[in-house]
């Protein structure tokens, strides 16, 4: 028993006095366990390349933390999960099959440029993984759109996305390429694909994606808005004129899934208020319509979440909450 | 249910002590009583060192309407009148009383009032007189919230019954324990302000609350709610709107929307008061914290102190990190244990390392629980940013910075745990001095 309270030992802080256990480093490792399935899918489906790339990106993440924190003589925080995070999302969004010095260099700006040069986590104004990727993109362009050869339903070998092949060939050749419609859908549903590392896998994305909804790490406003956006726009813009688009190919095709549920909702960098969230969705989804109907890539998500990432104090300026005692 | 926008929902942690009925605690052998226990003018002595004093007589009194009464809570000699520690404003002139161990009553005390026969003006003399002030923490003087300028016009009486601080548990006992009183005191309070419609507001966490509640106002105008357990349903306005609907506007008070709320313990003063002819001398308190070896909510003299408390409580079981007075989402962390119990301490917290949840600030990652969480419908985030930054007229100006409450609830929800009250608060306190200099410069 305690005969006497130690003084010295007391806080004397202003309230409040006790806070909820929910923590940075919680938030961010639950994303990351969030992201666990499709990884693991990506380790079986893509095989060593892609275990490699996601290593090399994981592990130039948190070293480049490192670094950066020890240079500047900040307090290290690669444990709070957040720099691991980037890494493995970059990489996730990355062909399997990319050079790992590529994969190292895009690591490295990401955490280096896009996070720590602008005051770390909390003060970057773009999505770092997207800030890396789009950096690889146009270092590397080649490199950045060249597919692992595999083999589709149809006994077709083939060394391109369905998106590329959508561009470059036309819908009937991509019909083809899989065999029929429904074929085409089951394969992009269950990730039997060609594409990035994480993203190919559009069921397990949303699992991964319900999780951190129940958890109330997002919001589920942006991800269904989002693709929503990107479904209705390609529906009524389809290639025989209007309302003719595969809305259903398109929204389970590129870097959607994981951009909507992974990318538009890294809370850093997206608006604040509710409402300014469903704003930035329907943004990053027109976007990512307009470069995939319209632009000269065949797939927009990352450059249109990180334009949308731009315009997000712009939103969090002019939309606020409704202040109490403002209505009668 | 009835309710308002946001909130927070932390663990109640009332268990510790809702089982436990209040405790008289031992007479204390001396009690330090602040001249300020209240907003508004402070009180000055009317008694001297050496003067005998009796229970109930009063010690110190003011002039000024918006003030607070002061009586001796015990029988004795006046030992000093000096600086003491203050629970809330870290020190403050004090009346020291030594007990002759008599606790005999001051003449008069207690009386027997037909309060029936009485009238609005008469009543609200009596609660005055009594040195009655808000015991819900707040303690603004009870006379002049009963007292609304005459463009006013009141039709609701509020009962805070909700206790929505965790650990606390004062009031619950109280409207388990004295339902009578609270009924008086209701029907007293209702009579001054001219009202017939009532509301009692009471968290669903205290069912028998509600349903004792219920009995004592069977047959009257008086409706008694169950609300949702969530922080903070005991705030004057969020309680209004859970009520009523109404909203209070924006740097308005209750009465601005015809309302006016008071909490339990300080109607339970006020029936004694018109009724007994007691002052306001004792209250009860809640002792708890998970350092603290037997929690219990204790009828404390104004005067005694912390110390005093803990010892009835079989003193501590574990170290602890912080001692409150109040509850531990809006009370005050106190630095000595020899601060008294004032009129507006309803528990006192000895809280351990589990309690606190103590981890390091870190920038904002702009999640935006807080703007969920705040009952205000502000932005924390911002506000604590500008402060941060010492935007301090811009987070006045354009992010309605004194609308803040100060209730904690964005703080709790904080996964950066930032100190956004305090950002706040010290805002606010940087505007005010601002606003003043603006001032003595127009005057010169």
């Amino acid at each position: 028993m305690v005969n006497e309270v130690k003084m010295n030992l007391l806080t004397v802080s202003p309230s409040p006095h006790i806070t909820s256990d929910e923590s940075i480093p919680k938030i961010m490792w639950t994303v990351n366990a969030a992201l666990a399935p499709a990884v693991i899918f990506a380790a079986w489906y893509f095989g060593s390349p892609a275990i490699i790339t996601m290593l090399v990106g994981v592990v130039t993440a948190v070293a480049t933390e490192y670094l950066v924190q020890t240079i500047r003589k900040k307090e290290v925080t690669i444990t709070d999960g957040s720099a691991f995070l980037t890494g493995l999302l970059l990489a996730m969004c990355l062909p399997p099959n990319l050079p790992w010095y590529m994969t190292a260099t895009g690591s490295f700006l990401a955490i280096a440029v896009a996070k720590h040069s602008m005051g770390g986590l909390g003060y970057n104004i773009f999505n770092p993984a997207h800030i890396g990727r789009a950096a690889l993109m146009v270092s590397w362009p080649v490199a950045m759109t060249t597919w692992s050869k595999m083999t589709t339903q149809v006994d077709v070998v083939t060394s391109a996305t369905p998106l590329n092949i959508l561009k470059q060939q036309g819908y009937a050749k991509l019909i083809e390429t899989f065999g029929a419609t429904p074929n085409l859908y089951k394969a992009m549903f269950l990730g039997m694909r060609n594409g990035s590392i994480g993203e190919t896998s559009a069921i397990l994305l949303i699992l991964g994606g319900l999780f951190l909804i129940y958890k109330g790490y997002i919001k589920w406003e942006v991800p269904v808005v989002m693709i929503g956006t990107v479904g209705i726009l390609t529906w009524i813009f389809g290639p025989a004129g209007l309302f003719t688009g595969d809305a259903i190919f398109h929204m389970m095709a590129g870097g959607l899934m994981i951009g909507a549920f992974f990318m538009a909702t890294d809370m850093v960098t997206i608006p604040i208020t509710r409402k300014g969230k469903i704003i930035f969705a329907v943004g990053a989804g027109a976007l990512t319509a307009l470069i995939r109907l319209k632009g000269g890539y065949p797939e927009g998500v990352c450059y249109s979440i990180l334009l949308m990432n731009s315009v997000t104090p712009l939103i969090d300026r002019f939309v606020t909450p409704k202040k109490f005692g403002a209505r009668r | 249910m009835k309710s308002f926008h946001g909130g927070v929902h932390p663990n109640d942690s009332k268990k510790y002590t809702a089982a436990k009925p209040v405790e008289p605690a031992p007479l204390p052998e001396k009690v330090i009583i602040p001249l300020r226990q209240h907003i508004g003018a402070p009180v000055s002595p009317i008694v001297k060192k050496g003067d005998t004093v009796k229970k109930g007589q009063m010690i110190a009194t003011s002039d000024a309407f918006v003030s607070g009464n002061v009586h001796a809570s015990i029988s004795g000699t006046v030992a000093e009148i000096a600086d003491y520690p203050h629970s809330v404003f870290g020190s403050c002139m004090s009346i020291v009383i030594e007990s002759d161990g008599l606790d005999t009553w001051a003449e008069g005390i207690p009386l027997q009032r037909q309060w029936e026969k009485l009238d609005s003006k008469e009543l609200s003399k009596i609660i005055r007189e009594a040195g009655i002030v808000g015991m819900g923490g707040a303690t603004f003087p009870t006379h002049v919230k009963l007292a609304p300028p005459p463009d006013k016009k009141i039709d609701t009486f509020i009962l805070n019954g909700s206790e929505c601080e965790p650990f606390l548990t004062a009031d619950y006992r109280a409207m388990l324990e004295y339902p009578e009183r609270i009924a008086t005191g209701v029907k007293i309070t209702m009579k001054v302000l001219g009202v017939n419609t009532g509301y009692v507001g009471i968290e669903d966490n205290k069912p028998d609350a509600v349903k004792v509640l219920q009995e004592a106002f069977n047959g009257t105008q008086v409706k008694v709610i169950a609300l949702p357990t969530k922080y903070p349903q005991g705030a004057e306005k969020m309680l209004i709107k859970a009520l009523t609907g109404r909203e209070v506007p924006s740097g308005g008070l209750p009465m601005d929307v015809g309302t006016v709320v008071q909490n339990v313990g300080t109607i339970i003063a006020i029936s004694d008061a018109v009724t007994k002819g007691i002052p306001l001398i004792e209250r009860v308190v809640t002792v708890s914290g998970s350092a603290v070896k037997e929690p219990k909510n204790l009828l404390m003299r104004i005067g005694a102190t912390f110390a005093d408390a803990l010892n009835h409580c079989g003193g501590l079981s574990s170290q602890p990190v912080k001692i409150i007075n109040g509850g531990p989402m809006m009370g005050f962390a106190q630095s000595t244990m020899d601060v008294p119990v004032i009129k507006g301490t309803s528990g006192i917290l000895f809280l351990s390392k589990k309690d606190v949840n103590y981890r390091k600030e870190s920038p904002c990652i702009h999640c935006g629980r807080c703007l969920e969480a705040c009952p205000m419908g502000l932005n924390p985030s911002i506000l604590s940013i500008l402060g941060e930054r010492q935007l301090y007229q811009e987070a006045k100006e354009e992010y309605n910075l004194l609308d803040c409450m100060e209730c904690g609830s964005c703080v709790y929800v904080c996964p950066a745990k930032r100190n956004i009250v305090q950002y706040i608060r010290y805002a606010k306190a940087q505007n005010a001095t601002q606003a003043q200099k603006e001032k003595a410069k127009v005057a010169v």
